[in-house]
């Protein structure tokens, strides 16, 4: 194939993904967690049980005035959201789906999306300092917090994984991934998982947005586009995530008829980590901010490095 | 000229410019918003020069987590919306760190230009393997060092944050007063 047409076919089809994955991610948040607390949602944008609501709620974002304060840095400002967005974008083009089935395969594919998240999250701080509002400053200082303590477990628990797996690439990792695994390399899954959802900042982790305390965090001045592409960077993240976490911990494409239903398989997985970061949202409360950095220091960081002892060991006994 | 040529001029002298800027800006915050430009082209320099691993770990390291730092310990104390002119320095010591910086410049050309002989040289074996093995082959020794470095200077900060305090002020339990 011509090359100039495969980037942009690849680059076309990973745009696309990304714009639908999230949107589904977004609407299964609304029904699932309806669901859990006992009430419906929404249900009438498109007939059945509401699928539209979020397309509705674009073209709502849409009309709305694009608000900058007077106060505001200006450009700061009103770059933060694509700050927040395109990283996670970028990032879920390396990882793949199946073997073939990847955006762009980097040979260090698990730094590149480690590094493309660490840049999302400056999106955040631009905005939270850029407003010129005191409870956006306080949701950014909280955001840098959490993200500077929680980035460090993150890593150990990804570099235990790749230790195990001898490379760096993500489907180098799959391709290296046995079931025993998932008792292997349990703690440092967990580790990843809840490091994931506070680099997420979603609930239980959301004290930089938490809504009843400092309105809205770093987003508090936003309106229309701006606020939504920030919501889009949250379910973005949401599926980076857990794409990422099924790729490392649960074997990717691995499963009944592989050959067939790789994707099926990936898809499947982080459909179910999907659903449960939503569900943990919906079933504890938020924590404060010392037990969340009492959480990250004193018992991710000892797990996550304990793991990454216990691969090493195995790994150089094995090779011996 | 080959096109990456082309590409590598651009992106440096989106680096150099962003640098210059990160020092020269009278804002707080904008300096440490230059500083993450020209951090990460930098890391689009090494990574034009094929130094993949290189460029990853630039971003992941400095514009994940220092600069996040600088900018959490910027809001921390204060974090001026306007500029601030009580922070720029003086004349004399804007002369003095330009006449610095210019001839740390001079000093690394006329060091790194013979040196290679106006031979252009691209990192073409950058993958993690490589990296890896030089890493822990013939540069292990220095690479040592920087951990144990990096190590002191953790301990040191952890030691001064928890040295027990003198002044009088802090409220300073009675026996400690009498030793």
């Amino acid at each position: 194939m011509n090359p100039v047409l495969e980037v942009v076919l690849r680059s076309v089809s990973v745009l696309a993904v990304f714009l639908v994955l999230p949107l589904v991610v977004g609407q299964t948040e609304h029904k699932v967690m309806a669901h859990m607390q006992g009430r419906l949602g929404p249900m009438y944008a498109g007939g059945f049980h509401g699928w539209a609501q979020l397309v509705a709620d674009a073209a709502k974002f849409i009309q709305k005035e694009d608000i900058t304060p007077r106060a505001a840095d200006r450009w700061v400002f009103k770059l933060a959201p694509a700050v927040a967005l395109v990283p996670y974008l970028v990032a879920l083009a390396v990882i793949p789906i199946s073997p073939t089935l990847v955006g762009a395969d980097v040979d260090a594919g698990v730094l590149f999306v480690l590094a493309a998240s660490a840049v999302g999250i400056l999106g955040l701080l631009m905005g939270g300092w850029a407003s010129a509002n005191k409870y956006a400053l306080l949701g950014g200082m909280r955001a840098a917090a959490q993200l500077l303590s929680y980035e460090l477990p993150l890593v150990l628990s990804v570099a235990s994984v790749a230790l195990a797996a001898g490379t760096l690439s993500l489907s180098g990792i799959v391709d290296a991934w046995h079931p025993l695994w998932l008792l292997w390399q349990f703690p440092g899954a967990m580790v990843f998982f809840v490091a994931a959802v506070a680099e997420l900042q979603r609930g239980p982790f959301d004290m930089p947005i938490a809504d009843s305390e400092i309105v809205m965090g770093p987003f508090t001045e936003y309106t229309g586009l701006r606020f939504a592409f920030f919501l889009l960077s949250e379910y973005a993240g949401i599926v980076v995530m857990s794409l990422l976490f099924t790729v490392l911990f649960l074997g990717g494409w691995h499963g009944a008829f592989s050959d067939s239903l790789g994707p099926v398989w990936t898809l499947a997985k982080s459909a179910v980590i999907s659903v449960v970061i939503i569900w943990m949202r919906v079933s504890w409360p938020r924590l404060r901010e010392d037990q969340l950095q009492r959480l990250a220091w004193l018992v991710l960081v000892p797990v996550a490095l304990v793991q990454l002892a216990m691969t090493a060991v195995w790994v150089v006994l094995s090779s011996r | 000229m080959t096109s990456l040529d082309i590409l590598f001029g651009a992106v440096g002298l989106i680096t150099a410019a962003s640098a210059v800027l990160a020092v020269t800006t009278q804002h707080l915050v904008h300096a440490a918003l230059w500083l993450v430009v020209a951090l990460g082209t930098l890391a689009g320099c090494y990574l034009i020069l094929g130094a993949e691993l290189v460029a990853l770990v630039q971003l992941l390291v400095y514009v994940g987590a220092v600069v996040v730092l600088v900018l959490f310990a910027l809001m921390l104390t204060r974090a001026p919306m306007g500029r601030s002119p009580e922070h720029s320095s003086s004349a004399v010591q804007r002369i003095a760190a330009a006449v610095i910086a210019a001839g740390t410049t001079a000093l690394l050309a006329a060091v790194l230009l013979p040196a290679l002989g106006g031979e252009v040289l691209t990192a073409r074996t950058g993958d993690t393997t490589a990296i890896a093995t030089q890493l822990f082959g013939a540069w292990v020794w220095p690479f040592e060092l920087l951990s144990v470095l990096l190590l002191m200077a953790l301990i040191a900060a952890l030691a001064v944050s928890r040295m027990p305090t003198t002044s009088p002020t802090s409220p300073v339990p009675a026996e400690t007063e009498s030793t």
